[in-house]
């Protein structure tokens, strides 16, 4: 028998996964773990993975939920390629995650579940913890949480079956033990949100925490503990953000910063629900939230807003903007400033509607008839949405133009530490709002932008009339050929002037070298991760990562040409990498995934030794 | 309506007419409307500034570019969204929204729908000539049963929607009818729409010369005005015909016409009742069509009282300022921040 210890070993940084049936309140433990160990002070990111099905069959592979998250003392990236410890809370949960546990790593499961229903449910035909080589391959860890969770709560009042809901917040207690985790922010979590409706609730969720881990503390069983210290991070307030919610704050935001009242319409769609839910949250900030009858009409009374003067915005996902796609040719033609996100997931079709893509790229760029070029913008981290929010609609007011706004269902859903910004120094977004004091010419133009200026309904003697037929410049239908013409250079000039506004490109590394590395959007993470790895162990790569997907940086062409191999990773089937061939004739290599998932930071490094030798 | 009522009366129609020549067929029916609304919204002591006319696609959406206004034409069937768009974020416009028959009752009749059901304070005038005009003379859904057209060579087999009934489903708090021939009318319906605080839906039957001529005629015509037209006027009973001597009578839940004389007065009919909180009467007005009864002209309903959407939408933003001050900071910041030191 070993003796309990309290002594810790050091360790850089840890990757936990959490999984259960979609009821079991996996995502809601794997948040709390997240924002424990930001309080810990470690840097954070976190992947949360759901069925699309809101309660599949119960016990099933269909309805198996995850949660994973990694955490560490420096610069995290990526939620991590595979889990340290896996908490899996039956069967079906342990075998859709067993093949990413690696030999030796820490298996936590709940044994009550074992049971012959549920191990056939799963497709196991006998009980694989009985199984002498699968118990040496892991550091296994069985637990009765059932019993031990009604045990702990033998006092309270709940009824029994309400007890057994407080299971999953006995295994992330043991796992506080296990990772040396402060439960402050979780208690103080249930007293925020059941202390005042439901207190019996929140003190007999705190009961189960408790005991979770101090069953860690008193267990006869050989364990280790792990400290991972405070990551080294710039001063200032923290706070962890997903990517939804840091759209939704940057689009408020930048609706102080352009002195527009901010209209969003949006019409229910995975993933980008969360952002038309933030925003009805706001209505304090003046928002104006419309939920509209579909895709169409939600792009319909953002447009219509727009003319009238407001910031506006809506959300959707790829099926939302294929309905979408006309309207934002009016957009276009009429010149009114307007942002529309949206948030990819795995396509096409209904495709993979809780698993991200990065597959919607080219229809950003083409979706539209005419020629049609809008700026397109990719957000690549949680915190990123913020910034990328208030560019897109610097940009939409600037060049009085339609901005599309890419995120992805992993930039989405996932979180992060992020350094709040001080309101004060957010530069001011300037409108070109038409004087009255002058004659108005509704496309006539700003000489350096290019942007018509805008006249609002309800300004004494500017009153005009715009809509989708070609106009000149005075605002009449104009069917004249040489007018179209020049009307449509206009419209594609003003938008490649766009890049003038841009900082220079970034690069993570040297500016030349043997294999640049050029990503967007969510998959930026792990690329950076995998670039610094086999940067630190002396090969010649750097890469740059993409905000701006039209128009792209004019420093671009140059950058690419200092290296002597190019590669573009994505999510997608190469269509950042059709777009550089088309572009710019670099003989790119392409790099897809398809799988819904984000990339390894393993199989980027394998796949870059690959081309670096 | 919200908006600010000035005594100006400097406003003429001539204030609202476009330097642009229009462009639809000589002897359409659209030129009359043009002409009532240019008559109507002078009369409305609402600054010129202050109106949207929001259109469609087809010959009607062409509206806007011929009124010296603020205006939008936008894309096929979605006017509705767009209107709603531009109430919504300033509900002291005044927006009259501009449709057809395929516009708005085909292609963009979810739209229409959900307008009506959440009654912003917009004017709809729906233009109907049972036709697709502007792509050349295809049936439309309000083209009836056996109708030869381009596109149907042997006749329409789709039983067409009824504007008025579809206006009455969707719960819509203002719906009347009148016709491109009679300005009078247009211009009193016109008025009586503005002054309805809610969605106004205004069916106007309009003649296509070209692909569906004299297609109202049993309405329109001169004849027909007095045997086949029910001029529908409030706390009136429903009589009609050249010797005002004919009536409708309710039989059950069935209206019947019925000759006044012979025992039968005006107190056994139906008494005009436009502000009925129940849609059933408005129902059967919407129902009754020449050669069974005489068309309906007029408003056949009118409901005050029902909340419009934007107001409730600003009242909610306005009730969550009091309680709470806005500040972008203490919101980026939350209820669970960390401070990292130097």
């Amino acid at each position: 028998m070993i003796q309990p210890t309290d002594s810790f070993e050091e360790i850089d940084s840890a990757v936990v996964r959490f999984a259960g049936d979609s009821g079991d309140g996996m995502q809601t433990v794997g948040e709390r773990f997240t924002d424990s160990s930001a309080f810990a002070g470690n840097d954070i990111a976190t992947l949360p993975d759901f069925p699309a099905e809101i309660r599949a069959p119960a016990g099933t592979l269909a309805g198996v939920s995850g949660f994973q998250l990694q955490f560490g003392n420096r610069k995290i990236l990526t939620p991590g390629d595979a889990p340290d410890a896996l908490v899996a809370m039956n069967p079906a949960a342990l075998k859709a995650n067993i093949n990413d546990l690696p030999e030796g790593g820490m298996l936590v499961v709940n044994i009550d579940s074992f049971k012959s229903m549920n191990l056939k449910k799963a497709g196991y035909e006998s009980n694989p913890l009985e199984e002498e080589d699968f118990r040496k391959k892991y550091h296994l860890v069985e637990l009765d949480l059932t019993g031990l969770t009604k045990e702990a709560l033998k006092e309270s009042p709940l009824k029994p079956s309400e007890k057994v809901r407080c299971k999953n917040f006995f295994a992330l207690g043991f796992m506080y033990y296990v990772y040396g985790r402060p439960l402050e922010p979780t208690l103080a979590f249930f007293g925020q949100k059941w202390g005042k409706k439901l207190p019996e609730l929140a003190l007999a969720n705190s009961q189960v925490l408790q005991a979770g881990f101090n069953l860690g503390d008193t267990m006869e069983t050989a364990r280790n503990r792990y400290q991972i210290s405070k990551a080294p991070v710039q001063a200032g307030v923290y706070r962890k953000i997903s990517g939804n919610e840091a759209l939704v704050y940057g689009l408020v935001a930048a609706s102080k910063l352009s002195k527009r009242e901010l209209l969003y319409s949006g019409y229910p769609i995975t993933p980008a629900s969360p952002i038309l839910e933030g925003l009805s949250h706001l209505k304090k900030f003046g928002v104006k939230c419309v939920q509209a009858e579909d895709e169409i009409a939600a792009m319909g009374v953002a447009l219509g807003a727009s003319f009238a003067g407001n910031l506006t915005v809506t959300a959707t996902s790829g099926p939302g903007m294929c309905l979408k796609s006309e309207f934002i040719g009016l957009a276009s033609i009429t010149e009114l400033p307007l942002i529309i996100c949206n948030v990819q997931r795995g396509g096409p079709s209904t495709g993979l509607p809780t698993k991200t893509e990065q597959s919607d790229l080219l229809q950003a760029l083409y979706s539209r008839h005419g020629d049609c070029p809008l700026p397109i913008l990719a957000a690549h981290s949680p915190s990123d949405c913020f910034d990328v929010a208030v560019e897109a609609a610097r940009i939409a007011i600037t060049y009085m133009t339609p901005v599309i706004l890419l995120s992805d269902l992993y930039v989405a859903n996932g979180a992060e530490p992020w350094r709040v910004p001080n309101v004060a120094d957010l530069p001011a977004i300037e409108n070109s709002f038409a004087s009255p004091d002058e004659e108005y010419v509704i496309y006539r133009r700003n000489e350096e932008t290019l942007a018509r200026s805008q006249a609002i309904p309800g300004q004494v003697g500017l009153e005009h009339r715009i809509g989708g037929l070609e106009k000149g410049e005075d605002g009449g239908v104009s069917y004249d050929p040489e007018n179209h013409e020049e009307m449509s250079h206009l419209r594609a000039q003003k938008i490649d002037g766009i890049s003038k506004s841009f900082d220079p490109t970034s690069i993570n590394g040297d500016s030349e070298g043997d294999l640049l590395v050029i990503g967007w959007g969510g998959t930026y993470g792990a690329i950076s991760s995998a670039v610094k790895n086999l940067r630190d162990e002396g090969f010649s790569i750097s890469s740059i990562h993409l905000r701006h997907l039209n128009p792209l940086p004019d420093d671009l062409c140059g950058i690419m040409s200092r290296f002597k191999k190019v590669i573009v990773p994505e999510l997608n089937h190469g269509q950042l990498n059709l777009i550089i061939r088309a572009k710019y004739l670099v003989d790119v290599i392409s790099y897809g995934k398809l799988q819904g998932k984000p990339f390894k930071v393993s199989e980027l490094r394998e796949k870059f030794i690959e081309h670096l030798s | 309506m919200n908006q600010t009522i000035t005594d100006d009366s400097s406003l003429t129609k001539k204030d609202f007419v476009t330097p642009n020549d229009v462009r639809w067929c000589p002897g359409c029916g659209d030129y009359a409307i043009l002409n009532a609304v240019q008559r109507t919204l002078p009369e409305l002591g609402i600054p010129k500034e202050q109106f949207v006319v929001v259109s469609g696609i087809g010959c009607s959406s062409r509206f806007p570019y011929y009124m010296n206004t603020y205006g939008f034409h936008t894309i096929h069937g979605r006017a509705p969204t767009v209107a709603t768009g531009v109430k919504v974020a300033n509900p002291d416009l005044s927006v009259w929204m501009i449709t057809g028959d395929g516009d708005g009752l085909s292609i963009g009749a979810n739209h229409l729908l959900h307008l009506l059901r959440r009654n912003l304070d917009i004017n709809v005038l729906l233009f109907n000539n049972r036709i697709y005009g502007l792509t050349k003379g295809q049936y439309s859904p309000t083209s009836e049963v056996g109708k030869k057209t381009k596109s149907t060579p042997l006749g329409s087999v789709d039983h067409p929607i009824n504007p008025l009934l579809f206006a009455l489903g969707s719960e819509a708090t203002f719906v009347a009818r009148t016709t491109d021939t009679d300005m009078k009318h247009m211009v009193e319906t016109f008025k009586t729409a503005q002054s309805h605080k809610g969605t106004s839906f205004i069916e106007v039957f309009q003649n296509c010369v070209i692909f569906n001529n004299k297609t109202f005629d049993s309405v329109t015509s001169r004849d027909a005005k007095q045997d086949q037209v029910l001029v529908l006027e409030e706390g009136m009973p429903l009589i009609f015909g050249a010797n005002k001597d004919k009536g409708i009578r309710l039989n059950g839940l069935d209206p019947e016409i019925v000759t006044l004389g012979d025992g039968i007065g005006q107190d056994d009919l139906l008494v005009h009742k436009p502000r009925s909180p129940n849609s059933a009467y408005a129902n059967i007005l919407a129902q009754m069509t020449y050669p069974t009864f005489p068309t309906p002209v007029g408003v056949l309903r009118q409901l005050d009282g029902r909340e419009t959407y934007e107001d409730a939408l600003i009242q909610q933003i306005s009730h969550a300022k009091i309680d709470k001050t806005e500040n972008l900071q203490e919101l980026l910041i939350g209820q669970n921040s960390w401070v990292v030191e130097d």
